[in-house]
């Protein structure tokens, strides 16, 4: 069976009633099929123009769930989201960011994902939505592991929201692979730093993604940079002690051993970057 | 309101298609790719991946570019889709980049390139005049082969200039013109026909069961019940349905490989039963429940276990798992590295190394009276037709294999795939039989790039002439034989390189694992043997305090010195030429790496390396002929049987410029008909860098004799004008025309007025014991310049500019030269810095990266033409010439740039940081063994 529902209840009830596999851009479902065709039912939620697309509230910039990162990338957003756009950019290829949404980068939780370090670097919450109920829930508490979301099966996620205190933030997004394009991140860091007029840091959103099951906050760094003057050689706040809740795996891209180090490079560039651009 | 879509319910899903509103019958899930190809025959849209990494599948909904493999049709009701055939009759845009393209030589196979056009339309739509990072973000997701991507940058940027009709005609001298390739226009519309593109409309479909283990006892359970338990199914064949040899291979005395494994599988991907029926049927079946039962057992994966005294054998006619060796020794070698001044000893590795084609095998068979037609993507036809024959048991004149176009090879299409199965099937259910190998399909199964383990050690004196070398290399063959005994005898005769090396000794030996066969690819193991002789080069030249090019200057071969095998090759040894050619740039990139490193203040390190290389042309030491006929048509028109398979490397249109100047005829009265088994002779494999050289020489006799039946049939004298008009000749002799009406004339044996067939097999003597003789009648010679950044502190490199010098004799058609070196280069990169299969693991283009637009520099390509005797006008193979020196140039610019060896390929981010972390400990420079 097919659904293609045109509003969001319809949807919601679909899934109420139907362990449906919900497909939206489908850069996920497809290729975990193998060479088999796609079977059982399906809830197709491309009809729905009731979560897609990007508004503000007085306390937040919220993402449509359906919203593809090409359309992220070409909307106009605060510098805070700078990040979120170089991650957007890095989302494999022009193809594949004009199809694939964000809640489904999210919905996937691969602990490769680009869009959730950079999301996470926002403090972003997620609402979740059922045929009787909506939660909100934040983005570190619904990826649970690689491959494994809060997500219940009558749930739709519907919308992405960042709160505006960082809205103005300098932000930095820095991806390592082995190529260029349609590349799985080695490991990616995200530094979010929102400074007051003395330039003096409020508060620092640090992620660091691929090297954990899900894309980890450095909780540990964010305080000690808290407070810091924003401004050249911030880098060297950052201590190698800050990422040992770091759990990376040897996997055919890289070793374990080699992703530590090298997410202790991307940490201090971006803060760097976050930082020069501060101070610009 | 909900709207709900059955899956069985037809005619909901209405979109615009190509500017028409069309129904849509197929289930709303099916991936649009496969509707358009199927339901819509719209084959334009190629598949690569099914998995969104190879983008050769570009639509564009509602003007966006997106991947139609992952899209499902249903998401599509009231969208507006334009495919490469909506563009190409409706889009200005397309028209002026598909003429770039031609013009540039920006398709090679052609499989990659609607995917690539449909990208650069939506890039232009956008952005009317983008620079070079803007064209690299729009193509970035769409993955080609073959082209190395500079002359698709070059097309992409300059399709807003005017582009004539390209260059097809030329009245005289089409040899060294830069005509468009002949079968470029198909390629660039989307017209070309592949393995997968058509398809009688009652083929059944085939799916092939695999091993999941690399080795295991296998038993088949109930299959007639799993039959009548699956309606649509038609047939299902195990080996004992192979009517004739249960056994082929592309070398027919080591022949080994099963078309279905009896009793016990010894690869990951080996093919054990076929399943045949109704399209819908097969197609959704789950393979892993097909009815067998497995007992895995323990698998011998690496050469040194294979080696081991009792270790199991793969093949019990070759108990020590050696299938053969390869050797070449002249002078002491034993003596002379111990009497040279100064020695360097290493070890490097390398691993199996996927082709990653973006055309999967495809094809159809079927059955016509008591002869099989096999239809299918290939680089041997004649070879299939031999093998198939066996298969079947039938004679040979009962197979006819009719070539596609190839959406890249390298190698691995030389090998049998799909067709025995295909054979087997329609051969039994006397019906149409296609397949198309998914991806995964393909990785798992068909050939690999040989790895390697390589020690070697090279001595030279103070003044840095090159004494002695000793090297000995193992090479994992894989469960079968394929290519093995050709890359154990090729690597020992090219393991010196260009140099004049008096002392030398190389063993090889190709050793059976129970992994994937490894077989051709690019090169037949030279890469590999090259990657440890020029990085071990560079160490001797730095041990002896010589700049590393004047090194191999000083070395380089002569037409006067004797190869390792004892040969003097003569004239047309252009290896000095070529670091000759290379020599201002290498001081000039030096000196500007220098002032950067100089000026840098954080982790980024610039550095030059140069590699050099040669390479035998055709097979070693073996037969090797190409037959071409040519035929004088009644209307005037010249008809060339040119059975050189063109995987995209152009030597469809290379021969047909050679035999057009030996004819005396332009290149646009030319038809070609190619391949067909049926009505174009023997022209060999597509293998080992001899089309142009073997073929084109056959096609310049051809041209030749026909010119002479002519002018004898004419009345003309030698040096007599033949003009070929409409219908007639007219011959031009001493200022006098006269003119001969075809129209008239009967026709000889072959249906022509005049025809002409010629042979051509060059010259080369057997080897013996030693390796000394004559393997090779032609040598290319070549040698790269690799500039480039390594980030220290990550480990990551950015190759900022090749510079690459071939001799290649005589460049014949410059641009498709051009070609093969920047695709070379880019196989050659990649094989540096990102590629290895590692068998069960990865089997797509997302885990096993092969170089994108992005990861390409600029190549400068500087063409020597030092003709050799044997070859058409002088040329030589340039095929795998362009990749081997490659990877080393860059692997020396690394060391130059950072200090450290990568001698275990390849250096991936995480090798590059280890081995710069350890030298900056104090500990050896080296991934990998180094004595030196």
């Amino acid at each position: 069976m097919y659904f293609r529902p045109n509003s969001l209840q319809a949807a919601l009830d679909v899934l109420a009633d139907t362990r449906a596999t919900i497909l939206a851009g489908g850069t996920d479902v497809f290729p975990a099929l193998g060479d088999r065709p796609l079977s059982g039912p399906v809830l197709d939620i491309s009809g729905l123009s009731e979560i897609r697309g990007i508004h503000s509230t007085t306390e937040h910039i919220v993402f449509g769930a359906r919203t593809t990162w090409g359309e992220l990338l070409a909307a106009p957003l605060p510098r805070g989201f700078d990040g979120l756009k170089a991650a957007a950019r890095e989302v494999g290829s022009v193809q594949i960011q004009n199809a694939a949404t964000i809640a489904g980068n999210l919905c996937n939780a691969s602990p490769a994902a680009d869009g959730v370090a950079a999301l996470l670097a926002l403090d972003a919450e997620l609402v979740l939505s059922s045929r009787n109920a909506s939660r909100t829930l934040p983005l570190t508490e619904f990826i649970l592991g690689s491959r494994k979301t809060a997500r219940r099966p009558d749930e739709l996620l519907t919308a992405i929201r960042a709160p505006r205190r960082i809205e103005n933030a300098h932000s930095t997004f820095l991806k390592l692979g082995a190529r260029r394009y349609l590349v799985i991140s080695i490991v990616m860091a995200a530094a979010n730093l929102v400074v007051d007029s003395a330039g003096v840091i409020r508060e620092a959103l640090i992620c660091v993604g691929s090297c954990s099951a899900a894309a980890l906050r450095l909780t540990e760094l964010e305080r000690a940079l808290a407070g810091q003057t924003a401004g050249p050689g911030l880098h060297k706040i950052v201590k190698p002690e800050h990422l040992v809740r770091l759990s990376p795996i040897d996997d055919v891209r890289a070793t374990a051993e080699y992703r530590r180090d090298a997410a202790l490079t991307l940490v201090r560039r971006a803060v760097e970057a976050s930082a020069q651009k501060a101070a610009a | 309101m909900r709207a709900e879509i059955k899956s069985e319910a037809a005619a909901q899903i209405h979109l615009s298609l190509n500017g028409e509103v069309r129904e849509v019958r197929s289930d709303p899930r099916s991936r649009l790719s496969q509707v358009l190809r199927e339901e819509f025959h719209l084959v334009g849209t190629k598949v690569g991946c099914d998995a969104g990494d190879c983008g050769a599948c570009t639509v564009l909904v509602n003007g966006q570019p997106v991947c139609s493999c992952l899209t499902a049709v249903g998401q599509l009701a009231g969208a507006t889709i334009e495919t490469i055939e909506g563009l190409r009759e409706s889009s200005p845009t397309f028209d002026r980049l598909q003429r770039s393209f031609l013009q540039h030589g920006a398709a090679q196979c052609g499989i990659c390139t609607p995917g690539m056009l449909v990208s650069a339309v939506a890039l232009f739509e956008e952005n009317a005049s983008p620079d070079e990072a803007q064209v690299m973000d729009a193509l970035g997701g769409v993955l080609c082969r073959c082209t190395g991507y500079r002359k698709i940058i070059r097309a992409v940027l300059n399709a807003n200039q005017p582009h004539p009709e390209s260059k097809t005609t030329t009245t005289d001298g089409a040899v060294g013109q830069r005509v468009a390739r002949l079968d470029g226009r198909k390629k660039v519309l989307g017209q070309d026909i592949f393995g997968a593109d058509e398809w009688p409309e009652d083929s059944l479909l085939l799916r092939v069961v695999r091993s999941p283990h690399h080795r295991a006892e296998f038993a088949f359970g109930d299959l007639e019940a799993y039959r009548q338990a699956h309606p649509g199914i038609h047939g299902i064949f195990t080996a004992r349905d192979v009517p004739g040899k249960n056994c082929f291979g592309v070398i027919p005395q080591f022949s080994d490989q099963p078309v279905f494994a009896e009793r016990e599988a010894r690869f990951l991907g080996e093919a054990i039963a076929a399943v045949v029926g109704d399209s819908a049927a097969i197609s959704a079946l789950d393979l892993s429940q097909f009815p067998i039962s497995w007992k895995p057992l323990q698998a011998i994966t690496h050469p040194e276990e294979a080696l081991k005294p009792g270790a199991s054998a793969v093949h019990a006619s070759r108990p020590d798992n050696i299938l053969v060796g390869g050797r070449v020794a002249c002078g002491d070698v034993d003596a002379a590295l111990r009497a040279a001044d100064v020695s360097v000893e290493a070890e490097y590795e390398t691993g199996f190394i996927e082709h990653a084609y973006i055309e999967p095998e495809a094809g159809f068979a079927r059955r016509v009276g008591d002869r099989i037609e096999i239809q299918a993507c290939t680089q041997a036809p004649y070879n299939d037709l031999k093998d198939i024959a066996v298969i079947l048991g039938i004679p040979e004149s009962s197979v006819r294999i009719i070539p596609t176009a190839v959406g890249g090879g390298f190698g691995s299409k030389l090998d049998l795939s799909l067709q025995p199965f295909l054979a087997v099937a329609a051969w039994h259910l006397r019906k149409p039989v296609r397949m198309v190998y998914s991806r995964p399909e393909s990785i798992r199964s068909t050939t690999k790039r040989h790895p390697s383990k390589i020690v070697c050690r090279a001595g030279a004196t103070s003044e840095g002439k090159l004494v002695a070398m000793d090297f000995s290399a193992d090479f994992n063959t894989g469960a079968y034989a394929s290519w093995g005994p050709t890359v154990a005898a090729r690597v020992p005769i090219h393991a010196s390189g260009p140099y004049k090396v008096p002392h030398f000794r190389a063993v090889t030996r190709a050793v059976h694992t129970y992994l994937v066969p490894a077989g051709a690819f690019r090169g037949f193991g030279v890469p590999q043997g090259t990657i440890a002789q020029e990085q071990l080069y560079d160490a001797l030249a730095e041990k002896v305090s010589m700049d590393k090019l004047e090194f191999r200057w000083l070395n380089a071969l002569d037409g006067g010195s004797p190869t390792v095998t004892g040969q003097i090759i003569g004239g047309g040894v252009g290896i000095r030429a070529c670091f000759e050619a290379l020599r201002p740039r290498w001081q000039q990139a030096r000196q500007e790496a220098a002032v950067f490193n100089a000026a840098s203040r954080n982790s980024f390190r610039r550095g030059v390396g140069v590699a050099g290389m040669w390479y035998g042309c055709g097979n070693t030491s073996l037969p090797n002929p190409s037959t071409m006929r040519v035929g004088l048509k009644r209307d005037g028109r010249i008809a060339l049987h040119q059975g050189a398979v063109d995987i995209g490397q152009g030597s469809a249109t290379v021969v047909t410029q050679i035999c057009a100047e030996a004819l005396g005829a332009p290149l646009e009265k030319f038809d070609l008909l190619s391949g067909d088994t049926d009505i174009t002779p023997d022209c060999g494999k597509t293998s080992a860098s001899r089309q142009t050289f073997v073929s084109g020489k056959a096609a310049y006799l051809a041209g030749e004799q026909l010119k002479k039946k002519i002018l004898k049939i004419t009345g003309g004298c030698d040096c007599a004008k033949i003009h070929f008009l409409e219908g007639c000749l007219t011959i031009e002799d001493a200022g006098k025309t006269k003119s001969f009406d075809l129209r008239q004339l009967p026709l000889d044996e072959r249906g022509y007025v005049v025809s002409a067939e010629a042979t051509f097999d060059p010259a080369t003597s057997p080897l013996n014991n030693d390796g000394q003789g004559i393997p090779y009648a032609v040598y290319g010679f070549g040698a790269h310049l690799a500039e480039l950044e390594v980030d220290t502190e990550l480990g990551t490199i950015k190759v900022l500019k090749i510079t690459a010098a071939h001799d290649v004799g005589r460049a014949i058609n410059p641009t498709l030269v051009e070609g093969q070196i920047e695709g070379g280069a880019a196989q050659g990169l990649g094989m540096a810095l990102m590629e290895e299969f590692f068998p069960g693991k990865g089997e797509n283009l997302h885990d096993y990266l092969i170089p994108t637009i992005g990861d390409m520099p600029p190549v400068e390509t500087i063409l020597i033409e030092d003709p050799s005797s044997a070859g058409p006008f002088g040329a030589k193979g340039v095929g795998e010439q362009a990749l081997i020196p490659t990877a080393p140039a860059i692997l020396n610019a690394l060391y130059d740039a950072a200090g450290v060896r990568i001698r275990k390929l390849p250096a991936t981010p995480d090798k590059v940081r280890a081995a710069i972390l350890a030298k900056s400990a104090g500990n050896s420079a080296d991934s990998g063994n180094s004595h030196a």
